[in-house]
């Protein structure tokens, strides 16, 4: 893989760089993949390729944080693999992707983990990492999840609240799941909708002979979205594990996910680009296959005002990521839920639009600036990653992914010239403003004068380690901050009634499983009042701001006094 | 509005014998006030006005111009509760001879059958206890403990002949009480098409029980455990997500014990959306905190356990009495459930095994008088509401209950604003050792208690007769909650788009289903009945924009949608790109 890297010699000319922080102009020199010098009057080897930039914005190539490339699904494989995902991904100034690995219910994480290696390794013409969604979970399970922490790269994982029956966690599950990763530095994203819910409607809309594409999202109202992602944070806050909510589809989810935030929570949001750039109200379309397209979970809000707000959300810096989840069916492959919306595959396209979108309905209307807009399309995925600042940022030492950024330029989205398989395309007819005039993949030029030079198998795996700082250096301080101590009260010497066992008082007694860690802890930004807790002893288990930590010189009280 | 229910017959003829007149009385109901004379006789108001015309030789009380206020109704207690084999210490005569003491003629009790046991046996059994030693009017809640078939029927049985107009359902007590968010669902549809009110438990039990396992390891055995393992975000996260299944199934929800600000907060959201639920805060959310649990002394620290905890945070009590004066919370009730220490030692060595529940049943209407009125937070109309005519509203009881007028029932209570008593277990009429209010000084108190038409308390002493409260039923569909109900279930429908077939390839697939189906579930759905409720509806209010629905078929099942479109027929181009 190297071997394709090491010719590359490169200088950008007369840009404005645009990192998340701010502007400046200069040139760039990279070498071998990497960015080597950044300045005026460079001095580099004579003879190497010079692109000028006339003026234009140097911005850091896209991340596009959330695919499902070449997805199997029943027997069938989305129609974008990895390199024709990553190709359209790279026509959209998008330079690295990270893939979610899904294993069977049952089977192993790591075969699956290696599986999607295999595939990616021999496809893929950018970077890429990989989440690992956990589908199920037992002690087997959280060892796998180790070894995918601590020796595969993998620093992010996806539980569903979602699927009932198939991928869905119960509340207990989510409980450990988070506790585990909360512990050693992962990253919980979750696929918020309540499962439980959802299949009663489902059932419901069948039985009342609703079988085509509305009947997908008529099951699935935005305050089933929106109330999973409430007990999705309070069960983060709980563990005291950070938090990262994949699809942000609908107003109310995401205004749960601001509010937490003002609370103090360390939660993530991260709209796509099909809930940013267009709504469900075509799920009621008289074409079949059109309306069928948009299938995609939690489905896109009928609400045609969504976008723009969660546009504004993303602006003001409450929602921070933006993915594609970019998982194309093609129609026949949609029909297989042609009697039944229930069976239509789900996914929608998006990873070639993400940038392009985000600059028109953000930056031309004056939402966000260009730094704000290389924050959220590759600044903050990069830091979540715990890749920044290699990836997410023009800076000596970084790789050398960037983009040359036209805000001029228009192109109407359509499924005839996009680069991905399907065939359609949610965004149809829609003319977006801002795209890419050079896009530079690994130090070399990918995209020029509108011609898209890819290679499949060049792009690299690139390892996430965990307890990234942008999430956990918060955690860690509140790990410190308070641990949680009983009363010391010598023994009760009273009478004791006589009762009969059966428990009422809510004990865990009957799910038998035991608790995987010891000491999360608990959110002081929660507590409404403020704390007197003595200072922490090391060796002491960790926890949360009781309330009221109170250890008086001992003694043995009076007990059974009424007083 | 009199005759229904009239169970207790024999009390009737007790009943006769009592004529009443007050003079001078300022007449306080939720919406005015006014000064005249109120007479009763048999039990109910029969005139409200100046000089009226009575009866020579009756009883007459001068008011001098002091409250008098419908009494008060406790909507949530526990007496004589069974728990593991023991009873709480304040059986169903102690009980409401303390709920008079402070005011209270009417009390609503909660039926717990053990699960796996009949709903109805159980209400029969409660019916039983309170009808022999009651001594004020009561009603019955039935708490679903487990859900299958037989219960739904167990339900409707209640609704239709029993009385029963409200249900609580538990989200905490995991592998005990607690119910999965579809059997909630599923309830919460049974429910509206009975027309009664769901009530709920509010705690996320699976987080519960985790954190009590974890505490437990940690080697915190003593009652902080139990507000530790309990956070209030854990009450909060639960209230949510009943809104949510209220809002899907359309059914009217109530929030039992309302003990945190964050709780509280989520249901004065959800009111603003335009949800139809209600909060109901209780006397020890409302005047104390849980501080308490850190004392040294295990007996007081145990005294305070109940579920939802009190909030640690000092500042509770105070924002959930401005939330009840703003109307955010409309009803208040106890909780009454009352252990002594003997039997909290129960879970001395082990805090998730101590009997919870507080008193407060006593002083539920002097503390919400001292914390809301004399603060200025709320007037005396706003003090009848919340102590006593929403409740009768909510519960199908009003006008009978709740309100001074002619025709009404003769619960009566002659207020005086300026008495000042102070809170202390020698004091009160519980049984239990500790009052969780205990030093607590209290400024308003009833100085005339009537019930049924009789004095009960005059003078400062109290006149109880056990056995003469009446079970007063209630019937489903109560105007004050499910006119709004109604009105979302009859306005839309939902259908699908007329298409056509789709007739272009379809992909060969491997059996397994990777969307979810609601197969494996294998339970049916309970709530096919389209009876006066009909089907649940979306909440129209919800919606942050506007619908356009046609509406034909008025016999199809109803539902509303986000977007209705039926174009007039003709096959759709399906495979058509573009």
């Amino acid at each position: 893989v190297a071997g394709h890297l090491y010719y590359d010699r490169l200088l950008v000319k007369g840009g404005r760089i645009v990192n998340d922080d701010q502007s400046f102009y200069a040139d760039i020199y990279m070498e071998d993949g990497v960015i080597k010098q950044i300045g005026d009057n460079l001095i580099v080897p004579g003879g190497i390729k010079t692109v000028e930039a006339n003026g234009k914005m140097v911005i850091p190539g896209g991340i596009d944080i959330h695919t499902h490339f070449q997805m199997p699904y029943r027997g069938t494989t989305t129609v974008d693999d990895f390199s024709q995902g990553s190709k359209a991904a790279l026509a959209g100034g998008t330079t690295m992707i990270v893939d979610h690995v899904i294993p069977e219910p049952g089977s192993s994480l790591i075969e699956a983990f290696e599986q999607w290696r295999n595939w990616a390794d021999e496809k893929t013409c950018c970077d890429y990492s990989l989440h690992v969604d956990i589908t199920h979970w037992n002690d087997r399970v959280k060892q796998e999840v180790d070894i995918l922490l601590k020796e595969k790269g993998v620093n992010s994982f996806q539980v569903y609240m979602a699927y009932k029956d198939f991928y869905q966690m119960s509340n207990s599950e989510l409980y450990e799941i988070f506790t585990f990763l909360g512990e050693m530095g992962g990253i919980v994203q979750v696929h918020a909708e309540n499962g439980e819910i959802i299949a009663e409607e489902q059932a419901r809309m069948l039985e009342m002979g609703i079988t085509g594409p509305e009947g997908h999202v008529l099951s699935r109202p935005e305050e089933l979205e929106a109330e999973a992602v409430f007990r999705a944070i309070t069960i983060a806050s709980q563990t005291n594990c950070p938090l990262y909510v994949t699809r942000v589809m609908s107003k109310s989810a995401a205004d749960i996910i601001s509010q937490a935030r003002k609370k103090g929570n360390v939660v993530f949001g991260e709209p796509i680009t099909a809930s940013l750039g267009t709504d469900g109200t075509h799920y009621w379309s008289k074409n079949w296959a059109k309306a069928a397209s948009f299938v995609t979970s939690p489905p896109l809000s009928p609400d045609p005002t969504t976008p723009d707000y969660l546009n504004t959300l993303l602006a003001s810096g409450d929602l921070n990521i933006t993915g594609s989840a970019h998982c194309t069916f093609s129609v026949a492959q949609k029909a297989i839920g042609k009697d039944d919306f229930t069976q239509i595959p789900e996914g929608v396209n998006g990873v070639e639009e993400r940038m392009s979108l985000i600059w028109e309905k953000a930056v031309t209307t004056g939402k966000m600036d260009e730094n704000m807009f290389v924050a959220v399309t590759s600044t903050n995925a990069a830091k979540i990653l715990n890749l920044y600042p290699r990836k997410g940022r023009l800076a000596v030492g970084s790789d050398a992914d960037l983009v040359i950024w036209d805000p001029d330029t228009v192109r109407t989205v359509t499924a005839k010239t996009h680069n991905s398989a399907a065939e359609y395309n949610v965004f149809e007819g829609m003319e977006l403003r801002g795209g890419p005039s050079v896009v530079i993949c690994q130090g070399k030029l990918v995209l020029e004068d509108g011609g898209l030079h890819v290679t499949p198998g060049v792009g690299r795996f690139i390892p996430c380690t965990p307890f990234p700082d942008y999430a956990y250096k918060r955690v860690k301080a509140r790990k410190q901050l308070a641990v949680l101590r009983a009363v010391p009260r010598g023994m009760y010497d009273g009478p004791v009634s006589d009762f009969s066992p059966l428990s009422r008082g809510g004990t865990p007694s009957a799910s038998a499983r035991t608790s995987p860690t010891k000491q999360p802890v608990r959110n002081l930004h929660h507590s409404a009042f403020s704390l007197a807790g003595p200072p922490t002893t090391e060796d002491l288990p960790i926890r949360p701001a009781g309330r009221r930590i109170v250890v008086p010189p001992g003694g043995r009280s009076n007990i059974t006094s009424l007083s | 509005m009199s005759g229904q229910g009239y169970q207790g017959k024999k009390n009737i003829p007790r009943i006769t014998s009592d004529r009443l007149l007050i003079k001078g009385a300022k007449i306080v109901n939720d919406d005015q006030s006014f000064c005249a004379d109120i007479y009763m006789e048999d039990g109910h108001i029969k005139q409200i006005g100046e000089n009226l015309i009575v009866p020579g030789g009756v009883k007459t009380i001068d008011a001098h111009g002091r409250m008098l206020m419908p009494g008060g109704i406790d909507v949530h207690t526990r007496f004589q509760m069974p728990d593991r084999g023991m009873t709480s210490v304040d059986d169903f005569y102690q009980g409401t001879r303390a709920a008079l003491a402070g005011g209270t003629t009417m009390i609503i009790d909660h039926v717990v059958p053990e699960p796996g046991a009949s709903l109805l046996s159980a209400f029969e059994q409660w019916r039983e206890w309170a009808d022999s030693k009651s001594c004020c009017d009561y009603s019955l809640h039935v708490d679903i403990t487990e859900w299958h078939k037989g219960v739904q029927e167990e339900m409707e049985a209640l609704v239709k002949d029993h009385g029963v107009n409200s249900f609580l359902v538990y989200l905490a007590y995991k592998d005990v009480f607690q119910l999965t968010d579809s059997q909630v669902y599923e309830v919460f549809s049974v429910i509206r098409d009975l027309g009664a009110i769901a009530q709920v438990h509010a705690e996320n039990g699976d987080i519960v029980a985790e954190e009590q396992r974890r505490i437990l390891e940690q080697g915190i055995s003593g009652p902080e455990g139990h507000v530790l393992s309990r956070p209030e975000e854990v009450e909060a996260e639960a209230v949510n997500r009943s809104v949510t299944v209220a809002n899907q199934t359309n059914c009217p929800l109530y929030i039992t014990k309302v003990m945190s600000k964050s709780a509280a907060d989520v249901i004065a959201q959800a009111r603003k959306k335009g949800t139809v639920v209600y909060g109901e805060p209780i006397t020890a959310s409302l005047g104390t905190d849980g501080s308490h649990y850190w004392s040294k002394n295990w007996a007081k620290a145990a005294a305070f356990i109940t579920s939802p905890p009190l909030s640690p945070d000092p500042t509770t009590p105070d924002y959930l009495n401005s939330l009840l004066s703003c109307g955010d919370l409309q009803v208040t009730g106890s909780a009454h459930c009352t252990f002594n220490t003997a039997q909290r030692a129960v879970g001395k060595d082990d805090f998730t095994l101590i009997p919870e529940g507080t008193n407060g049943t006593e002083e539920r209407m002097s503390l919400i008088w001292d914390k809301c009125v004399v603060t200025g937070k709320m007037d005396e109309n706003q003090f009848v509401a919340v102590t006593s005519t929403n409740a009768a509203k909510i519960f199908n009881l009003y006008p009978r209950k709740g309100r001074i007028a002619v025709g009404s029932d003769a619960d009566l209570v002659l207020w005086d604003p300026d008495v000042t008593k102070i809170i202390s277990a020698k004091s009160h009429n519980s049984n239990q050792e500790y009052n969780i209010f205990e030093g607590l000084e209290v400024r308003g108190a009833p100085l005339v208690v009537i019930s049924q038409g009789k004095i009960i308390l005059e003078e400062g002493s109290l006149h109880t007769t056990e056995g003469c409260g009446r079970f007063i039923g209630r019937k489903p569909f109560s105007d004050y909650v499910y006119k709004r109900i109604k009105a979302r279930s009859r306005l839309a429908e939902l259908r699908g788009v007329p298409r056509g077939l789709y007739d272009g390839p379809v992909c060969e697939v491997s059996v397994t289903p990777k969307t979810m189906t609601p197969a494996s579930s294998a339970k049916t759905s309970p709530a096919k009945q389209a009876a006066a409720g009909g089907q649940p509806v979306r909440n129209l209010h919800q919606s942050g924009f506007s619908l356009s629905g046609a509406q034909i078929d008025d016999n199809l099942p109803r539902r509303n949608t986000q977007r209705i479109v039926a174009p007039p027929g003709g096959r759709a181009n399906i495979t058509s790109l573009g």
